[in-house]
């Protein structure tokens, strides 16, 4: 019998109580437990960057945790960072930058630029790629999301000002 | 791949973690950030029996200034080093090398003790820890111990750290007036492992060095300390003969393994690469 625990988490601003099996990592439980399917899973060993998502308002792999450690947590998927509207400059400057194709890595790739845009940093184009330099897409080749994350990190300069 | 059984519990303090370390024996591991260990696990290359999750001891992730200089604790992430003024300003040599360590996500998680214990000899803190004289605090069944950077790594994947024991942190010296700092690895792509790279700590005074530890990582089983290239500057002026010299000195000073990243060749080269700039660096530094 796989040892369980009781945790006590939110998602996406809804509390959830859940017994999960101590092993399980927080990405799975996302997915199998509570059918949030836009969290991917591609590596599972940190590297690709697909998983990533916010816990207490820092981005974070969620292949690398643990559901056991999220107990007490707040948690944002893809699904609440999209429905929250944070993002929308975002997305739509993905969609007329083609900075999707397959968009295995998008969701993991929206958390790491929306952390780039909210932190108010220039649209310097070294810069978005170092921040965005733990995501992999095998399909865009990177140049169209970097212009994406530029357009929308230039916008917000016009509306508050960079850091 | 998924991680294997385990049993998990919580230290809720560093007594506790103590305690549940003694009563598990050899096959419980500490779970710190997560951020290597949770890989091995999903490899299925590490198998406790029990995780020791020490995340809840909130005391263990605090960054202390003091007259003795600065303590960072070993639950403290690596984002929040790299954003602490109070590192920027006591610890300049830590505060350049914590961008270069991975991407922003896994910074918000890996620990500074976390990344100690592991050993990695790829690793940029341990390199900075050796080069700035940190003494490692450690607990343990018997009471508090502390050992020096220079004595706490002792190969690939190996430190002082016995089983049943945790690392509290490391305490640095205070900042000295006069002494510079330079940080530089090379890597594929950001926040990849470096191939080579070096820490160096020194006091520069009039364009010329001394009492310099200059500390590369990624060319052997643990942090090596450049004593041929130190001894080659000490004093002089760094003009291009004593950069020549220095660089020479490499020769005896390292032996790189190759890896995945770089031929041993590669890495002697690259080694003199970062020598050189870091040489010409302090040469050119404006201000001490
Ligand atoms: C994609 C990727 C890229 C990375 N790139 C880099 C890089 O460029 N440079 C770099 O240095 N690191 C890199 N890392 C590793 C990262 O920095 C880890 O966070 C760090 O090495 C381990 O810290 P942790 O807190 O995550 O420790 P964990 O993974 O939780 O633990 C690591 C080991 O240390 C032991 N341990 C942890 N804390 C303690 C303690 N207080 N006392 C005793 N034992 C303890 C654990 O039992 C385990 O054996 C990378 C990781 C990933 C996934
Ligand atoms: S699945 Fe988590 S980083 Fe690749
Ligand atoms: S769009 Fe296919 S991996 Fe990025």
């Amino acid at each position: 019998m796989p040892e369980r625990i009781g945790i006590t988490l939110k998602v996406n601003g809804e509390e959830v109580r859940q017994e999960v099996p101590v092993r399980l990592n927080l990405a799975d439980f996302l997915r199998q437990e509570l059918a949030l399917t836009g969290t991917h899973v591609g590596c599972e060993h940190g590297v690709c960057g697909a998983c990533t998502l916010r816990v207490n308002g820092r981005i974070v792999r969620s292949c690398l945790m643990l559901a056991a450690q999220a107990d007490g947590c707040d948690v944002q998927t893809i699904e609440g960072l999209a429905a929250s509207g944070e993002i929308a400059a975002l997305q739509n400057a993905f969609i007329e930058h083609n900075a999707l194709q397959c968009g295995y890595c998008t969701p993991g790739m929206l958390f790491a630029a929306a952390d780039y845009v909210a932190a108010r940093r220039p649209p310097n184009r070294e810069a978005v790629r170092e921040h965005l330099s733990g995501n992999y897409c095998r399909c865009t080749g990177y140049q169209s999301i970097v212009d994406a994350v530029c357009e929308v990190a230039a916008q917000d300069a016009t509306k508050g000002g960079h850091k | 791949m998924k991680a294997p059984s385990f049993s998990y519990e919580r230290a809720e303090s560093v007594a506790n973690a103590i305690e549940l370390l003694a009563r598990h024996g050899p096959d419980a591991q500490i779970l710190a950030g997560g951020q290597s260990l949770m890989p091995m696990l999903n490899f299925r290359v590490a198998r406790p029996a029990v995780l020791v999750d020490i995340n809840p001891i909130a005391d263990l992730a605090a960054i202390r200034v003091d007259k003795k200089g600065v303590f960072i604790g070993a639950l403290a992430r690596h984002a929040d080093i790299e954003h602490s003024g109070e590192v920027a300003e006591q610890l300049p040599l830590v505060a350049a090398a914590m961008p270069q360590i991975a991407h922003p996500a896994i910074r918000n998680r890996g620990t500074f003790g976390g990344s100690c214990a592991l050993g990695d000899p790829a690793a940029e803190l341990p390199a900075c820890c050796v080069a700035l004289g940190a003494e490692f605090r450690i607990a343990g069944p018997k009471g508090e111990r502390s050992v020096p950077a220079a004595k706490f790594f002792a190969g690939v994947y190996t430190t002082a750290l016995e089983p049943g024991e945790l690392l509290l942190g490391a305490q640095f010296p205070a900042r000295q007036p006069g002494y510079v700092s330079r940080f530089l690895e090379l890597t594929r792509r950001h926040g990849d492992y470096a191939m080579v790279g070096a820490a160096a700590h020194g006091r520069l005074d009039k364009g010329r060095l001394s009492d310099l530890k200059f500390v590369y990582f990624a060319v052997g089983d643990r942090p090596i300390m450049a004593m041929g290239l130190a001894r080659a500057v000490e004093g002089k002026p760094l003009d291009a003969a004593t950069i020549d010299a220095a660089v020479a000195a490499l020769k005896d000073d390292l032996d790189p393994p190759g890896d995945l990243h770089a031929s041993s060749v590669l890495k002697r080269h690259l080694a003199g690469v970062i020598a050189r700039r870091m040489l010409n660096e302090y040469a050119t530094h404006k201000g001490a």
